[in-house]
């Protein structure tokens, strides 16, 4: 557990005079579950942006899976995966030609697609479903296939930008033992969500507040430290002082 | 180059399953042929026009007879012209005075007159001609006789479409505008829906290389555009019997080169539209009446004023109207058309630079 997934440092994003992020430093070990939280417009998306290789940070520094952020954005990219809030399988291909498209867009050979699709269906019981279009399902089915989809070549860490964003609480709860089974099996998870009692389940959380970290521990220590009874204070104590207004 | 091939196929089966990506890509092409072909035409066919016969003599028998045999013309019973005109019954009439027959034979001239309906002058133009020319023709038949010295007897020939065949002008102008459309509206909706759905984003973490992306969106409307040229190309040689004169590797190798220069600038669009509606707006009105305008296939060039003249030379359809015409109607070799090629490649290259770079700065 001593390995760090994730190292950042004075990360820094600028948009002409606007500082998205605000030198944010911290690090997660591999096979953590992190929770990274913050208002709407609070810069975790930016951050999230950075750390997947979709943007240059203006300055500091991040490694992430032991590759540099500015210089080594293609090794990260082979070795992390993403889920956006946004549904994002093809609605109209068939769940086994989601997974064979997004498999094969990460380089696996035919035999483990075959391999992987096969106990990924069987995992989520959708042996019926693996013909029918994606479009069709369920909306809690389609982001527990977005999930398992997502880490489907075995990634060291996946990033989770509110992935339970409009899905029912049992659905939710069942989202959870999928991301668990995936943290057990080695793979990093890094989630961003608005639940609170989604950020219990993480093993640290990070609260953002107007581009700067102004809280990481875990979410024991975090709500004896704000004297909070439950994560919702604790957030809320710390949101009410950002300036910024959501976007 | 897997995963590429994976994206491709990817890429066909969103085309095969979307009813309206079809209909734009099967049924435009085949519409538009048919609607060129048939229903839109310059020609003027079964015009309603009345005869007021007030000789009712031999002669003008005759000539009403010839007049009802051209398919130009119907001839519609009554007798009241001006009523006729007025309610746009009639597009034309035909006026024979008293003595008619007499006048033609004993007194050297005779006159019949026709009046058209002019708030359509270009049909009207035409009417009246057509029925000179059957006049002039019933004069000659009753005169065979008479040779009048020195006379210039003009001998024409219309060259490449010796019977006048509309479809020869316009088959090059649909394959130019069909192509315009389908390619670059396909490409912008494709790109700006997987925007739209938020798939781009994944597909922006993956390590699929972005350029890959735009190359791998654009390989499966090459090939289908190449099967619309093909569809359009069997129609039109089956259908409407035009004529493919020159190399069909050339016609082939050209119609590729134009189909990536509008890929581009569905690319290009796809960068700005933020929407899937704003894309196909963008391509299909956008693109629609400047080729219809500017390539010259409906609207001849040569007649345009010099600021529109010098537009026209930016749009690239004008220019494959142009080489299609070459090559299939004039039946011409490479050496005819480079010029007209290279400026189309030019285009090709300065709009994929463009977009290439657009694509790439809108993702960091």
């Amino acid at each position: 557990m001593n390995e760090k997934a994730i190292i950042c440092k004075d990360l820094t994003k600028r948009f002409g005079d606007f500082v998205a992020v605000d030198n944010i430093s911290f690090d997660v070990s591999s096979g953590e579950i992190f929770g990274f939280l913050g208002a709407n417009g609070a810069g975790k998306t930016t951050a999230m942006r950075m750390l997947c290789g979709l943007s240059y940070p203006t300055s500091g520094e991040a490694a992430v899976a032991g590759f540099n952020v500015f210089t080594q954005q293609e090794s990260i990219k082979k070795n992390i995966g993403y889920m956006s809030q946004k549904f994002s399988l093809y609605e109209s291909l068939t769940v086994r030609e989601n997974i064979r498209f997004y498999g094969g867009i990460y380089g696996l050979t035919n035999q483990e697609l075959k391999e992987k699709g096969d106990e990924l269906i069987a995992k989520l019981n959708m042996g019926n479903e693996s013909k029918k279009m994606v479009g069709d399902l369920p909306l809690g089915w389609k982001q527990k296939l977005a999930f398992s989809v997502a880490i489907i070549h075995q990634p060291k860490i996946v990033f989770l930008d509110e992935p339970t964003g409009g899905v029912d609480p049992v659905t939710r709860r069942q989202f959870w033992d999928l991301i668990y089974d995936a943290a057990d099996s080695g793979i990093t998870i890094f989630v961003t969500t608005h639940y609170m009692d989604e950020a219990e389940y993480c093993n640290r959380i990070s609260i953002m507040v107007d581009g700067r970290i102004d809280a990481l521990d875990t979410p024991a220590n975090l709500k004896k430290k704000y004297s909070a009874e439950t994560m919702d204070e604790v957030f809320y104590a710390l949101a009410r002082g950002a300036k910024r207004t959501a976007d | 180059m897997k995963q590429f091939m994976v994206f491709v196929r990817k890429e066909f089966y969103h085309v095969f399953r979307d009813r309206r990506t079809l209909l734009i890509l099967f049924g435009l092409p085949v519409m538009q042929i048919l609607l060129f072909g048939y229903a839109l035409t310059t020609e003027i066919k079964n015009a309603k026009i009345i005869v007021i016969d007030n000789a009712k003599d031999v002669n003008s028998e005759q000539l009403i007879a010839k007049i009802r045999a051209s398919t130009y013309f119907s001839i519609v019973e009554g007798d009241d012209m001006g009523a006729a005109f007025r309610k746009g019954e009639i597009r034309c009439a035909v006026v024979f005075p008293p003595g008619f027959g007499n006048d033609l034979l004993h007194g050297n001239t005779a006159q019949i007159q026709i009046v058209a309906d002019a708030s359509d002058p270009n049909t009207a133009k035409t009417l009246t001609n057509y029925l000179t020319a059957i006049i002039n023709d019933y004069q000659q038949s009753i005169q065979p006789m008479v040779t009048i010295p020195y006379q210039i007897q003009p001998v024409l020939r219309m060259l490449y479409n010796p019977a006048l065949n509309g479809s020869m002008n316009f088959v090059p102008g649909v394959i130019a505008l069909v192509l315009m459309i389908i390619c670059t509206t396909l490409t912008s909706v494709s790109i700006v829906r997987e925007k739209e759905n938020g798939t781009m984003e994944i597909l922006l973490v993956s390590p699929f290389n972005p350029t890959y992306v735009v190359l791998a969106k654009a390989v499966p409307y090459l090939v289908l555009s190449l099967l619309d040229f093909i569809i359009i190309l069997l129609l039109s040689v089956f259908l409407l019997d035009m004529p493919v004169r020159g190399s069909l590797v050339l016609l082939f190798m050209e119609s590729t080169l134009f189909i990536i220069s509008c890929l581009s600038l569905g690319l290009l669009i796809s960068s700005v539209a933020r929407s899937q509606q704003i894309a196909m707006l963008m391509s299909m009105m956008g693109m629609m009446l400047p080729t219809i305008l500017f390539t010259g296939f409906i609207f001849p060039l040569e007649n345009m004023p010099l600021p529109l003249q010098l537009i026209s030379n930016l749009i690239p359809s004008r220019w494959f109207y142009f080489i299609v015409k070459a090559v299939m109607l004039k039946g011409l070799g490479f050496g005819a058309v480079w010029k007209q090629t290279l400026i189309l490649a030019g285009m090709t290259i300065v709009l994929l630079t463009i977009s290439i770079k657009t694509f790439k700065t809108r993702l960091s």
